[in-house]
């Protein structure tokens, strides 16, 4: 409840579709893109890379290249050794794999970047680079999942494949019985193609080395502060040596969340030239050397009651990793969000992460929004199955406000979110009897229709559990002559941050949306934050701006009440103007306090500091969730399998809307990638690790035709932040693949089930359900290539080991492998006959634990920790001499293996 | 590198100069002249965003060499508005309707545009709305789901008669 909505700003501003201050720009080419960035001796970057997908560098001759006119440097892994780099992961965790910025002796992928070429111009760079000639031992690629679970280790390093593993195999024991005893069970499976992100503007990076220990670096980022936090710490640099700066940015949507090593390879080489350098990525780069996103195989069983309750649910993930993930990563987003808006009683899972010879995994808006296509798709298989409506079916099984709090399945506290009630809202706006009498009417005259639903949660403005995951500071002020500037953390890459704070400034201060200017977009201004991360700036900041300006509010009325021997109560602020109730003739303008507070320092209050300022960072609480239900309409052509899109209704919960054109702009823009997904999208490599699609010829986006215009309903319950906004940034990714495939299954549902759903739907595939034969080749193509994932078993064959002679006390080094990295701690144990306790110290502190037994080699002990919410941890651990190896349960998050060795 | 010295207008100004001949018109306006306005991004003909006005066509500058810009008059996104900073009818629609996002692929199509609308002006509502329509459907957008674009083409249409 905003209380000072008496008192200030009787214009209302957050609500309305005001035009951005972002567009001036934009529209007259007035913008700065990295790529617009241009200083004196300023050299330009073309990368050498790898033509082959796997195999040992025999050599790189140079000789060539370097005789080629206006060639300054080429440089390969060998010189940029000179400068010592630890890759990170965006939670700023080591990277696993032995990532280097040049391919170091290896080849791991087709694009592994082996050598740059630094040159007077692009073209010159370009023209040296096509002369280098790079031999390389080729070695038979692992390219698919499949590949991964059988073939040589990706990285010979390592034991096997597995980049990242969650989950809990033991976990089946108890769904099992579950499954077996239902009175309905149904599986679906879902082999996600891989996506690439494809901003507009490919990534960039410009560097200029400015004294000793400074670089500017003008980066294509979501954040420039956690573009200049993660290129200080991953070169070693002191925080502030580098300033990030990144003026306007052609779309990130996750890809640009952290430098990865093309950006840092930049960096570096500006450092040992002493040059300023630029490198601008082209398309063909963009698509194949880019992070890719997505690819994913994964099973789902659920278990239903008679009455189509959900009894029991068991899922397989298996997610391709590439060689050099952005992060190793086994995805357990995916298992944390699949049921918190359902009421499941038992869930349990199996997910990994899997290294393979193809570019490695990245983030993409919602990256685990493979929860919501493979629980609503299935869910409305089960529908199907059962004979109950698919709306219905969710009626059962959501949470609503009335079953709140809720615990779910995995022991996360559900309360605050709304999907049965964005549903109710959804079909209070949709003629759904109508459209099933025109379906049916329709299927008569041989037309095709189909509607689908899908219903979801999401966490947003995430804060205070995972390392990058922070508040915002905001940084406000009135100038002298009465305009307000507003220093922010935040970056918009087209999210219009400088308009929605804006927005929230002049509701909150009484001012005109015209007489803000915000600054944002470097990491000289504000502090840390993580930008466009996990829709959060409209959370976090737009809650920071929101106190900030009551803040500064305040003061004004403080000065003005003393300048009129009034009370602060009378003081009202609106358009600029500062009014005294009772008093018209003492109104003054904003401007002449602020030329007092500047100016005048002995007409201020007896000890108020001169000028108008006002600081704040707002922390918010831990998660804020954002829920919706959509709906979407389509005619499928029995006769090309052509989808046609005829109506799409969103119905989401996004608390306060400070500008709906611009929430409804992350919903569209999600959406029409979630229809590229389903639909369009795909980025094959062939079996020798060959990315098939280079151009966006291949490469299918979304254009105009495909995507039909959207319908928007705003349940706006507020949330519990300041300001009550909820995030909306990444829904429309999320819920959008499962409302459209849903809406293609019920058109189809006469002539059979999608059984296994093979993205993206061509055409082709469309028809292999229509016309039941495997009319588009897929089902030939993976028949051949990959056996059905099992459940894999574990052996827990009991035995008794010998009591270890060495015992366990003492000290030892571990690494636990967590779902935010590999986290490293110093375990000590005393055992006092089969009795241990002792303590983990990690460089967060230290903590204590007693009450653990020692049987044989094998110790089992319990830990309650905080962060990042609370649970108990039970470790497993078997020691063997000096080293030690085992599990860490880690309650909902799964477990996790532990390894490590004696100090 | 063979050079070849070319004469153009590019938003009314005239510049005479020596450039590569395999320079591409797009890298030409952006690195020999300055207009960093129109944006390259896939260089291959298909995305739309480097679109400039050339001889009052609408033509994709990666595309073309800048040797092939002899004697052209050439307007890029810089020149679509009036002197006095009034912008041109389609930038302000597409600013009305929240048209743009990142901003990258803008300048081609806010040029797209002012071609289509000129072309078509005075014809009826929906005819322009088509044309529009039609003439979007050679660029792409990867942030909006093109729902302001589509509700800036309307306002286009609705005020072209």
């Amino acid at each position: 409840m905003n209380v000072q909505a008496k008192s200030v700003g009787a214009v209302r501003y957050v609500g309305t579709r005001q035009p951005r201050k972002e567009d001036a720009r934009l529209l007259t080419g007035r913008g700065q893109f990295t790529d617009d960035v241009r200083m004196p001796g300023m050299l330009h970057i073309a990368f050498v890379r790898s033509a082959v997908a796997r195999g040992r560098i025999v050599s790189i001759d140079l000789d060539a290249a370097r005789e080629m006119p206006g060639v300054q440097a080429i440089y390969t892994q060998a010189d940029l050794a000179a400068v010592p780099v630890q890759m990170l992961s965006f939670f700023f965790t080591n990277i696993e794999s032995p990532v280097t910025l040049l391919a170091d002796g290896r080849v791991a992928c087709v694009g592994d970047p082996i050598a740059m070429v630094i040159a007077e111009s692009r073209a010159q760079a370009e023209d040296a680079v096509s002369l280098v000639e790079v031999v390389v031992e080729e070695e038979t690629p692992l390219v698919t999942i499949a590949d991964a679970k059988t073939g040589a280790p990706v990285h010979p390093d390592r034991d096997d494949n597995i980049a990242a593993e969650m989950g809990d195999e033991d976990a089946l024991e108890a769904i099992q019985p579950l499954l077996d005893g239902a009175a309905h069970v149904v599986s679906t499976r879902i082999r996600h193609q891989r996506i690439a992100p494809s901003p507009m503007e490919g990534r960039a990076c410009a560097a200029s080395p400015d004294g000793a220990e400074e670089m500017t670096v003008w980066m294509g980022c979501q954040s420039p502060h956690l573009a200049a936090r993660y290129l200080a710490q991953a070169l070693g640099m002191p925080t502030g040596a580098i300033r990030v700066v990144a003026r306007d940015v052609g779309g990130g949507f996750g890809l640009k969340n952290i430098p990865w090593r093309e950006e840092v390879a930049v960096v570096v080489a500006a450092k040992l030239l002493r040059r300023p350098v630029k490198w601008i990525e082209d398309r063909f780069e963009s698509l194949t050397a880019s992070s890719h996103a997505r690819e994913q195989d994964v099973s789902l069983s659920l278990a239903l009651d008679e009455g189509g309750r959900f009894q029991a649910a068991w899922c397989d993930y298996a997610c391709n990793n590439g060689a050099w993930p952005m992060g190793e990563d086994a995805n357990i987003a995916v298992h944390m969000f699949m049921w918190p808006a359902y009421k499941l009683p038992a869930y349990g899972f199996i997910t990994r992460g899997w290294y393979t010879n193809t570019m490695g995994l990245g983030g993409y808006r919602g990256p685990w929004a493979m929860e919501s296509l493979v629980r609503e798709t299935l869910l409305e298989k089960a529908a199907r199955k059962i004979g109950i409506d698919p709306v219905e079916l969710r009626r059962r099984n959501l949470v609503y406000l009335t079953d709140q709090p809720h615990t779910s399945s995995m022991g996360i506290p559900v309360e605050d979110i709304t999907p049965g009630e964005c549903l109710e809202k959804l079909m209070a706006n949709i003629d759904y009897a109508g459209f099933r009498r025109e379906q049916a009417e329709a299927r008569k005259e041989g037309r095709d229709l189909g509607i689908g639903f899908a219903t979801y949660i999401e966490p947003t403005g995430s804060a205070g559990s995972m390392a990058p995951m922070t508040g915002e500071t905001v940084q406000l002020r009135i100038e002298p002559t009465g305009k307000v500037v507003a220093m922010l953390s935040t970056h918009s890459q087209g999210h219009g941050t400088a308009t929605t704070m804006a927005q929230v400034i002049a509701e909150q201060l009484g001012v005109a949306y015209e007489d803000i200017a915000v600054y944002e977009g470097d990491s000289a201004i504000g502090a840390f934050s993580p930008g466009a991360a996990g829709s959060r700036q409209g959370v976090i900041a737009g809650g920071a701006t929101w106190r900030a300006a009551e803040m500064l509010a305040d003061k004004v009325k403080v000065v003005a009440a003393h300048l009129s021997n009034a009370s602060v109560e009378t003081v009202t602020i609106e358009g600029g103007m500062v009014h005294i109730a009772g008093a018209p003739e003492m109104s003054r303008s904003i401007r002449e306090i602020a030329e007092i507070a500047y100016g005048e320092p002995g007409r201020l209050p007896e000890g108020a500091a001169t000028g108008l300022e006002a600081q704040y960072r707002y922390q918010p609480p831990p998660m804020t969730m954002t829920s919706a239900a959509h709906c979407c309409m389509v005619e499928v052509s029995a006769e090309t399998g052509f989808v046609k899109i005829l109506r799409w209704i969103s119905a989401e919960d996004c608390g306060t809307v400070i500008n709906p054109g611009v929430v409804e702009g992350q919903i569209a823009g999600g959406l029409a990638q979630a229809i590229g997904q389903v639909l369009l999208e795909d980025m094959p490599y062939d079996a020798r690790g060959n990315p098939l699609a280079a151009t966006f010829k291949d490469y299918l986006m979304p254009s105009i035709s495909d995507v039909p215009d959207f319908e928007y309903l705003h349940a706006n319950t507020p949330s519990q932040t300041i300001g009550g906004m909820r995030g909306v940034g990444e829904g429309g990714a999320i819920v959008g693949p499962p409302t459209l495939v849903n809406a293609i299954a019920d058109a189809l549902a006469p002539f059979g089930e999608i059984d296994e759903l093979v993205l993206p739907l061509t055409p082709a595939r469309v028809l292999d359900v229509i016309e039941q034969r495997d009319v588009s080749g897929t089902r030939a193509h993976l028949d051949g290539a990959d056996v059905a994932a099992v459940v894999e078993e574990t052996n827990p064959a009991e035995v008794v080991a010998p009591v270890m002679a060495a015992g366990i006390d003492g000290d030892w080094n571990m690494v636990l492998k967590t779902p935010m990295g590999p986290q490293e701690m110093v375990a000590h144990f005393d055992a006092d006959g089969a009795v241990v306790s002792g303590y983990l110290q990690a460089p967060e502190g230290r903590q204590d634990f007693s009450g653990g037994t020692l049987s044989g080699s094998q110790v089992k002990f319990e830990m309650k920790v905080e962060k990042p919410m609370k649970i108990t941890l039970k470790y497993d651990l078997q020691f063997d001499g000096d080293t030690v190896s085992g599990k860490c349960k880690m309650g909902m998050f799964g477990s996790a293996t532990v390894t490590g060795e004696r100090v | 590198m063979s050079e070849h010295a070319i004469e153009l207008t590019v938003n009314g100004h005239c510049h005479a100069t020596r450039v590569e001949a395999r320079t591409s018109l797009g890298e030409f306006l952006r690195d020999g002249l300055g207009y960093t306005g129109t944006h390259l991004a896939c260089e291959h003909g298909v995305c739309g965003a480097c679109t400039v006005m050339i001889d009052g066509r609408a033509m994709r500058s990666c595309l073309m060499l800048a040797v092939q810009a002899d004697g052209a008059e050439v307007t890029t996104v810089e020149g679509l508005a009036e002197a006095d900073g009034t912008l041109h009818p389609v930038q302000q629609a597409l600013k009305d309707n929240f048209g743009l996002q990142c901003g990258f692929c803008t300048p081609g199509v806010a040029i797209t545009m002012a071609c289509v609308t000129r072309d078509n002006a005075g014809v009826e509502a929906p005819r322009m709305e088509d044309a529009l329509t039609t003439a979007m459907s050679g660029h792409i957008c990867r942030c909006t789901g093109y729902q302001g674009i589509r509700r800036a083409i309307r306002q286009l249409a609705g005020a072209s008669t």
